[in-house]
C-alpha cells in the first residue's frame, strides 16, 4: 500500500543529472571551439564506455539496467573524466581512465549514492599516476586540426613537443622551479593569456555560466563554491601580496588548470562531498588550501583531484561534527528560543 | 511582537487545490440511516457506556460518561433509537476497533432540554467540567480535550487560534471562517478568558483572503482586540508548532507543549465548539467535513459525528474512475482501509483518489544524498541520514540524530528526486525503536516472573516434603497401633509400605467423593439461557483478542501484558 504523502514534486535523478549536463554545454562548446574539437570526441568516447560499463557491470550485480542508465548519472561521470584528461590523450588513456570511474569506484562500494570517492577524480589519480607524460600534453589553443586530434587520440605517432604544449600551471612551475625565473617575467610566454592559459580562460567562463544556471536551479548550493573560490583567493592573495614574484596572483589561480570546473561541477558532486551547510563550507576551503599547496609547493601540475579525495576522506567526520540544530533544540549559547528575521 | 513574523526552516509549496471545494456555502449532510458513535472520542479515553440497546435517546443526550482525567462525554447526535452496543472499525490506517453506539434516527431531530451556562457566574473548574460534559476536544485533527489544554489557568501569555489549513485540498476552516467568523472570535475569547492569556491572535494562511477579510470584519466588531494575521502560504505553517514559531519566534522542541512556553493553540473548529457549548449549551454532535478529490461535486458540509463515510461520499458523487479515500490531506492523510467507518470529531476532510489525481510515485532510486530534503525539513533534520540509519536498522545512531523530532508532515519524501519514501522508513524506525522498547520492558517483567516462580516452587516443595513426612509419620503410627486399615483397602498388606498405604487411602478417598457428587445448577438449563452463556463467553474471548489490538500508544501496558499470558501458558 502506497502511503502518505500522496504528492511528490515533479524532481528525479534524471532531471538532476540531465541538468548538470546542460550546464556543461556552454564550456563543452567554448572548449572545442578555443582549443580544439578533439574534446568531442573524448567525450562521445568516454559516455560510449561509461554506458557500456555501467550496463556491464549492473547486469552482472543483477540490477535492473533500464532505470540506472536512464539515470544519466554514469554520463555525468563520463563528461567530467573526459574534460579532466588532456583532450587529445589516446583512445585507450579515456577508456581506462572511465572503467576506473565506473567500476572500481562507483560499483565496488555499491553503485550510485554509495561511492564515499568522487569517481572522475579518482580516475584522474590513477592516470597521472600511472602515464605522467601523456597526462601531462595537452593541445596548445588552436593549433591542431581535427586531424591531427584524431590521429593522436587513436594513437598515431606522436610528434609532440611542436604541436602540444603544457598547461599554464605546469609551465609557471617549471618557469618559476627550473629556470629561476619570476612571475612576472615567466607570464610573457606564449601559453598564457590575459588571465590564466591563453584561450583556456573562455572555457573557464563556459564553467562559470554552467555554473551559474546550476545554482539558479538550485540543484546545488552556493556554499561549496563560494568557499572554495573564496579560500583560493584569500590563500593565494596573502602570499602574492607578500612575495609577488614567487607566488601567482588570486586571478591567475581562479583562470587556470581545473579551478572552475571543480567550483562548480567536480567538488559539488553530492554523494562524495560533505552534506551539512558548515561541512559544505569546510570541505570546499579545505579543498582549496590543499590545491593551493599543491600547486605552489607539490610536484604535480594540479592539485584538484588529490585535494578532492583527501577531503572526501574527511567527509563523514565534517558531517558527524557539523550537525545543524535541531528545531526547538538548544543552540550551542544555551538558547532554546530563537529568534528569526522579519518577513515581508 | 505587534506586526512581526518569523521564519520557519524549509517547507514546501504543493498545489493547493483548495478552490474545488471552497466555492460553495457549507450545506447540512442529510441524516444517515444509521449513526455510528464511537465511545472512544478523545485520545487516549473511552466513555462508560450509559445507554442500552433499545434505549430512546434525544439530540444531544449524554450517552458516555468520560472516564478519567482526559475523558469527555459522548452525546447522541440525533434523536433515535439506540440498535447496537458493539465494537466497530474506525477511521484509522490499521483498521482499529472501537467500542461504538449505534443509533437509528428517527428524524425527528428531537433536542434534549439545554441552556447556555453562564461561565462569568462559575468557577474555572466548573467551566471546565461543562466543556468536558460537552465532549469539546480538538478538532483539528489530534482530538486532545480542550479542558486539559486549557490547563491551570495561569502562564500563558498568547492564545494562538490556527486558522493555518496548510495541507492541500482542505477548506473545512476556511470555510468556517467565512460563515461562522463571529461565533468563532466569541469562542476564542471565552477560551482567552478560561485561559487567561493576556493577547490573541488568529494565523490564517494567506491564499485564503475571504477568510482572513471575514475574520477581519468579524474582530472590528467584536473589539475585543483580536489580532488577525496572515501568515505565508508554505506548508506546514498550519502545523502547531510552525505556527507558534511564525507567530511568536518561540520554537517549542519536540516533547514539550505550547503550554510550557507561555504559548496555546487551538484549531479555528475547537473555538467555535466552545462558543456553541457556552452560548448555547449545545454538546459537540457535528463537524464540517471537505468533500473533495475526484468527485462531481466538491464541498463542504456540516455532518453528525458518526455518520458512516460511506454514506457520506455519496453526497459529493465521486466519478467512476474513483480507486481510494484518503481521510486528511495528501501529505499526512491516509487511505481508508474501508469506508463502513464513522465520521468522528477529528475528520477533517476526505479525498476521493482516482490513479491520474495522484499516481502511483515513480520507483524507488537509490539516495544521492544531494539534501534537498534537509533543505525542506521544517524540523530542521537529516532525513537522508535518518534514511541511511534506518535502511541498516542503526536505530541507536536515527535516535541520536533527533528521529523522534520528525513530525511527518511528508516535506522530504515531496522534494526527494530519488523518490524515496522517507516518511514510511521514519515510521518504520519509529516503530521498531518502539517495538524494543516495549520488548526490554516486557523482558525484564517476565525476568522477575519467572524468578518469583522459581522461588514459589521451591518453598511449596519444602512445604510439600514436609507435609509428607508428617502424614507419613502419622500413617505409621496408626498402623503400628493395630491395622484398623479402612474396607477398600484390601491390597495392602499391614505392615507394607507406608507411602502405598497412602495413595490408597487418598484413592478410596476420591472414589467416595465422586459418589457424593449432585448435579450441578448448569446441568438442567434451558435453551434460551444456554445461548445466552455462549454469547457472553464469546465476547469475553472477543474482547480478549482485540484488547491488545485496540491500544497503540506506545508504553501501554497491554503488550506486557500479552507476555505475562504467553509466559503463563508456557508454564
Amino acid at each position: 500500500m502506497i502511503h502518505s504523502p500522496y504528492v511528490r514534486k515533479q524532481v528525479s535523478v534524471q532531471r538532476t543529472m540531465g541538468l548538470v549536463l546542460l550546464a556543461l554545454l556552454p564550456a563543452i562548446a567554448l572548449y572545442a571551439w578555443k582549443i580544439g574539437t578533439g574534446i568531442l570526441v573524448s567525450l562521445a568516447l568516454a559516455t560510449l564506455t561509461a554506458l557500456a560499463a555501467e550496463a556491464l557491470v549492473l547486469a552482472l550485480r543483477k540490477r535492473p539496467v533500464g532505470i540506472a542508465l536512464g539515470d544519466l548519472s554514469a554520463v555525468v561521470t563520463a563528461w567530467l573524466v573526459a574534460l579532466s584528461l588532456p583532450a587529445i590523450a589516446p583512445w585507450w588513456l579515456t577508456v581506462a581512465a572511465v572503467l576506473v570511474a565506473i567500476v572500481a569506484v562507483k560499483h565496488i562500494y555499491g553503485g550510485l549514492g554509495q561511492n564515499p570517492f568522487n569517481p572522475a577524480m579518482v580516475a584522474y589519480c590513477t592516470m597521472i599516476v600511472a602515464f605522467p607524460a601523456l597526462m601531462s600534453q595537452w593541445p596548445a589553443a588552436g593549433a591542431l586540426d581535427f586531424d591531427t586530434q584524431l590521429g593522436l587520440i587513436l594513437g598515431s605517432a606522436r610528434e609532440l613537443d611542436a604541436i602540444t604544449g603544457a598547461t599554464a600551471l605546469d609551465a609557471l612551475r617549471t618557469g618559476l622551479r627550473a629556470d629561476g625565473a619570476s612571475v612576472q617575467s615567466v607570464l610573457q610566454g606564449p601559453a598564457f593569456g590575459m588571465a590564466g592559459g591563453r584561450e583556456w580562460e573562455w572555457v573557464g567562463l563556459g564553467y562559470l555560466a554552467g555554473g551559474a544556471l546550476l545554482l539558479a536551479t538550485r540543484i546545488i548550493t552556493w556554499h561549496m563554491p563560494a568557499a572554495f573560490l573564496g579560500t583560493l583567493v584569500v590563500v593565494s592573495g596573502l602570499f602574492w601580496l607578500i612575495a609577488p614574484g614567487q607566488f601567482a596572483s588570486p586571478l591567475f589561480h581562479l583562470a587556470s588548470g581545473g579551478t572552475l570546473l571543480a567550483a562548480f561541477f567536480i567538488i559539488t558532486d553530492p554523494v562524495s562531498g560533505a552534506t551539512t551547510p558548515r561541512g559544505k563550507l569546510v570541505f570546499a576551503a579545505g579543498i582549496a588550501l590543499i590545491v593551493w599547496l599543491i600547486r605552489s609547493f607539490g610536484a604535480y601540475p594540479d592539485g584538484i583531484a588529490f585535494a578532492v579525495l583527501l577531503m572526501n576522506m574527511c567527509v563523514p567526520l565534517l558531517d558527524m561534527k557539523t550537525q545543524p540544530r535541531v528545531f526547538g533544540h538548544r543552540n550551542e549559547a544555551g538558547e532554546s528560543v530563537r529568534t528569526g528575521e522579519r518577513r515581508p | 511582537m505587534i506586526g512581526r513574523l518569523f521564519k520557519f526552516h524549509g517547507g514546501i509549496k504543493p498545489a493547493a487545490h483548495k478552490d474545488e471545494s471552497a466555492k460553495a456555502p457549507i450545506r447540512r449532510a442529510p441524516l444517515p440511516a444509521r449513526l455510528i458513535v464511537p465511545l472512544r472520542q478523545s485520545t487516549r479515553a473511552t466513555a462508560t457506556c450509559i445507554v442500552e440497546i433499545g434505549q430512546t435517546v434525544l439530540k444531544g443526550q449524554c450517552i458516555g460518561e468520560p472516564e478519567g482525567f482526559l475523558g469527555t462525554a459522548v452525546h447522541a447526535p440525533t434523536s433515535g433509537t439506540v440498535v447496537d452496543i458493539a465494537p466497530h472499525t474506525m477511521a484509522h490506517a490499521s483498521a482499529l476497533q472501537t467500542r461504538c453506539v449505534v443509533i437509528e434516527p428517527d428524524g425527528e431531530e428531537r433536542w434534549i432540554e439545554h441552556a447556555p451556562f453562564d461561565y462569568h457566574g462559575a468557577s474555572r473548574d466548573e467551566s471546565l467540567a461543562w466543556l468536558r460534559a460537552c465532549g469539546i476536544v480538538g478538532m483539528g485533527g489530534a482530538t486532545f480535550p480542550s479542558h486539559v489544554k486549557l490547563g491551570k489557568g495561569a502562564g500563558i501569555e498568547t492564545l494562538i487560534l490556527n486558522g493555518g489549513e496548510c495541507e492541500p485540498w482542505i477548506t473545512c476552516d476556511d470555510r468556517l471562517m467565512r460563515e461562522r467568523a463571529a461565533d468563532i472570535l466569541a469562542g476564542a475569547v471565552i477560551l482567552r478568558e478560561l485561559i487567561g492569556a493576556r493577547e490573541m491572535v488568529v494565523g490564517i494562511e494567506d491564499n485564503k483572503p475571504e477568510a482572513i477579510a471575514a475574520m477581519q470584519d468579524a474582530a472590528a466588531a467584536s473589539g475585543h482586540g483580536v489580532r488577525i494575521v496572515p501568515i505565508p502560504s508554505l506548508y506546514p505553517a498550519g502545523g502547531e508548532k510552525q505556527l507558534i514559531r511564525v507567530l511568536t519566534g518561540i520554537e517549542i522542541p519536540y516533547g514539550k507543549l505550547g503550554g510550557d512556553y507561555g504559548v496555546q493553540c487551538f484549531n479555528v473548529g475547537t473555538a467555535h465548539a466552545v462558543y456553541r457549548a457556552i452560548a448555547h449549551g449545545e454538546p459537540l454532535l457535528s463537524r464540517i467535513v471537505t468533500l473533495t478529490g475526484n468527485v462531481e461535486d466538491a464541498g463542504n458540509w456540516e455532518v453528525l459525528i458518526g455518520t458512516p463515510i460511506e454514506e457520506l461520499l455519496q453526497l459529493a458523487r465521486p466519478k467512476p474512475d474513483t480507486d481510494r479515500s484518503i481521510m486528511g490531506g495528501p501529505m499526512m492523510g491516509f487511505a481508508l482501509p474501508r469506508l463502513d467507518v464513522p465520521i468522528v470529531k477529528g475528520s477533517n476532510c476526505i479525498i476521493s483518489a482516482s490513479p491520474t489525481l495522484f499516481p502511483p510515485p515513480p520507483p524507488e532510486q537509490p539516495c544521492i544524498r544531494c539534501t534537498e530534503c534537509a533543505k525542506a525539513c521544517p524540523a530542521e533534520l537529516q532525513p537522508f541520514e535518518l534514511y541511511w540509519f534506518g535502511r541498516s536498522k542503526n536505530f541507536g545512531k536515527a535516535q541520536e540524530y533527533n528521529l523522534f523530532d520528525c513530525i511527518e508532515c511528508g516535506c522530504c519524501a515531496y522534494v526527494c528526486p530519488s523518490h524515496i519514501p522517507l516518511v514510511d522508513y521514519f515510521r518504520f524506525s519509529k516503530s521498531e525503536i518502539w517495538a524494543r522498547e516495549r520488548d526490554k520492558s516486557a523482558a525484564d517483567q517476565a525476568r522477575e516472573r519467572f524468578e518469583f516462580r522459581n522461588f514459589r516452587q521451591e518453598r511449596e516443595k519444602a512445604e510439600k516434603a514436609a507435609k509428607l513426612a508428617a502424614k507419613a509419620a502419622e500413617t505409621r503410627a496408626k498402623l503400628a497401633e493395630g491395622g484398623e486399615a479402612p474396607a477398600p483397602k484390601t491390597a495392602a498388606e499391614p505392615g507394607e509400605d507406608p507411602k502405598k498405604a497412602l495413595i490408597a487411602a487418598a484413592l478410596a478417598r476420591a472414589q467416595a467423593q465422586k459418589a457424593e457428587v449432585k448435579p450441578q445448577n448448569t446441568d438442567n438449563l434451558s435453551a434460551d439461557k444456554l445461548a445466552e452463556i455462549a454469547d457472553i463467553e464469546a465476547r469475553r474471548l472477543a474482547a480478549a483478542v482485540t484488547a491488545p489490538a485496540a491500544d497503540a500508544t506506545p508504553g501501554a501496558d497491554t503488550p506486557a501484558a500479552t507476555v505475562a499470558v504467553d509466559a503463563e501458558s508456557r508454564n
